[in-house]
């Protein structure tokens, strides 16, 4: 008996360490971007690699941040588009959420099929005609046209259907005794206990919504209105061949909020995703 | 969809039915009220692009005339897409890019989930830091691999020379090993993803048949066999499904990092359809390239569905 357990300890001890190892091996190049974007431009190459810089340039995000192309710009860009879509998102995905799970009506079910059917079009197919759908009711280069197909989303329906399909019903029964119309219902009793998911689709709409770069590639023309991924590449110089320490601190930039938006919301983010697996 | 006047229904049973299902005080145009929003938005920027998709490969678009320079050229753009050589050969490169990718992240993302389920020093950490890529913007990830894969400081070719290899891949500059080197990159930046979806799906596996499978002195090869992969499988098939359609099939890296160099190397379908419409303006082209993906994809995602039918443990 005890010797199976120190056999079990010894093969976690195992396992893990083989795991960090793996684990360090994968984050060297980020950890490798963070280094460089405290170096000289002439310091990023170096034989061997040097881990520390030195000297720890620390003006090289003050010059990032003041500069031109105006990182500064495409930061307000990109949480402007985030936040507006977001608010969209929640609000029409709810509303019809809600309907598809807690409402009977003719032709639910097939509506909804569609809907899901809808999720396998590659955006390829969509890339043509929403860019010319713009351009023809003069929103081709505003932000309008990162942010209104993102606010009308399958996978926000589907993810509150999920939600509300899953509430008990007797509630609603009780307030609908009580007198109470089907929108105070829906406000005041099924929204407050949706919190929790409309967080999780929050956070995940925000950050697909700031590392989208296709979209805006394609939609957006002038510099002023660039949203940060199309930014960044303003940062590499034309031959693409050596992205030196200043390039590296735009970069390093746009992934650290990010980075603290998982960490803080690391539960809810991660909940959610793996609902997207399980359908 | 047909009715929005829900007080037409068939006089037959389900009157009943419905009368004792709806409840009081529910309108019929009530749910419709609920649904428009997102109904109307969905149609205007998704099922009424996709239609039109479908619709603007049939025809040749002077873009210099506006919308009044659409003109109708029936299946002329399929005929020139598949006579195209340029065509055939992107599609070869899709296929080995998506073939060699797709597997690869989902066989990582199954160890890397497989991995972190056990009991491990610092797990949550560990989870962390192989998510953490799965939060980086494309152009960063770009931008981070252009340093990593420089041919001669890089850290890659570094390490390389280091284990003895005097001469190792130029990577990104190299038409053999361009698109290979956007593998290892998609690979890299998608496993954490794909790792975490296995993960809720094993914490869901039910343990009693582990534990029997044990009793009778399976091994854990045997019993991953034998379970836990059908038991994966539509977990599986859901990942196989959503990579292969996945929004960037590498185009936002290829877009970034090679422009579908050197040469042709890494023009693979999707940036060969956003060079054809964006950058030639032949846009009926690009939408004909657009419907031919579409096809590939549908029909793959119909073969994945009925292969999970016949393979999974609960269907």
């Amino acid at each position: 008996m005890t010797r199976s357990r120190t056999d079990r300890t010894l093969r976690t001890w195992v396992l893990s360490v083989v795991m960090w190892a793996i684990a360090v091996l994968f984050a060297l190049p980020l950890l490798w971007m963070i280094s460089a974007s405290l170096k000289r431009n002439i310091d990023v190459f170096t034989l061997p690699v040097t881990w520390i810089p030195d000297p720890v340039r620390w003006v090289n995000y003050a010059e990032v941040w003041a500069g031109d192309p105006p990182l500064l710009r495409y930061f307000g860009n990109s949480l402007i588009v985030a936040t507006v879509a977001v608010a969209g998102e929640l609000f029409t995905s709810s509303l019809a959420g809600y309907a598809f799970a807690r409402m009977r009506f003719k032709g639910r079910d097939r509506l909804f099929l569609l809907y899901i059917a809808t999720s396998i079009v590659p955006t390829q197919l969509l890339l043509v005609p929403r860019f010319m759908f713009f351009q023809a009711v003069g929103l081709y280069d505003t932000l309008w046209a990162l942010i209104l197909p993102s606010m009308f989303t399958v996978f926000g329906t589907f993810l509150m259907r999920q939600h509300f399909s899953a509430v008990p019903g007797e509630l609603a029964e009780a307030a609908r005794i009580d007198g109470a119309g089907e929108w105070s219902i829906y406000w005041r009793i099924y929204l407050p206990m949706a919190k929790p998911v409309l967080a999780a689709l929050a956070i995940l709409g925000f950050v697909w919504s700031w590392n989208s770069y296709e979209t805006p590639l394609i939609m957006l023309s002038s510099d002023e209105n660039y949203t940060l991924p199309v930014g960044l590449t303003r940062f590499v110089d034309g031959d693409g061949g050596l992205a030196g320490g200043l390039s590296m601190a735009a970069a390093t930039s746009s992934v650290v909020p990010m980075i603290i938006v998982f960490l803080v919301f690391q539960r809810q983010f991660l909940s959610a995703l793996s609902r997207t697996g399980l359908k | 969809m047909q009715t929005l006047v829900g007080s037409a229904r068939s006089p037959v049973p389900p009157v009943v039915r419905e009368k004792k299902r709806r409840p009081a005080g529910v309108r019929s145009w009530l749910p419709w009220l609920f649904i428009g929003p997102n109904l109307v938005g969905l149609i205007a920027f998704t099922l009424g692009p996709m239609l039109a998709g479908l619709g603007i490969a049939f025809t040749r678009w002077n873009v210099l005339s506006g919308l009044g320079g659409i003109e109708w050229v029936g299946l002329d753009n399929f005929a020139e897409l598949f006579a195209d050589p340029k065509f055939w050969k992107a599609l070869g490169r899709t296929v080995f890019f998506a073939g060699l990718g797709v597997p690869l992240s989902i066989a990582f993302g199954l160890l890397l989930a497989l991995a972190l389920n056990r009991p491990l020093v610092g797990r949550a950490a560990l989870r962390v830091v192989f998510f953490v890529p799965s939060m980086v913007n494309t152009v960063a990830i770009g931008m981070v691999w252009l340093l990593v894969l420089n041919p001669s400081a890089g850290l890659l070719n570094q390490a390389l020379r280091f284990l003895g290899l005097s001469e190792p891949p130029t990577w990104l500059v190299s038409e053999d090993w361009a698109l290979p080197a956007l593998v290892l990159i998609q690979v890299w930046a998608g496993m954490g993803y794909q790792a975490v979806i296995y993960l809720a799906a094993l914490q869901e596996l039910p343990q009693d048949l582990h534990e029997a499978a044990m009793i009778d002195g399976a091994g854990a090869w045997r019993r991953f066999r034998a379970i836990t992969w059908p038991s994966l499988m539509p977990t599986t098939v859901f990942l196989a499904i959503t990579s292969f359609i996945g929004t960037s099939q590498g185009f936002g890296l290829i877009a970034f990092l090679t422009g579908g160099g050197p040469g042709e190397s890494t023009t693979v379908l999707a940036y060969y359809m956003y060079q054809s419409g964006f950058q030639a303006y032949k846009f009926g082209y690009a939408a004909a390239i657009g419907v031919v993906t579409f096809a590939a994809v549908l029909l793959l995602t119909l073969l994945l569905w009925r292969f999970q039918k016949g393979r999974g443990l609960y269907t």
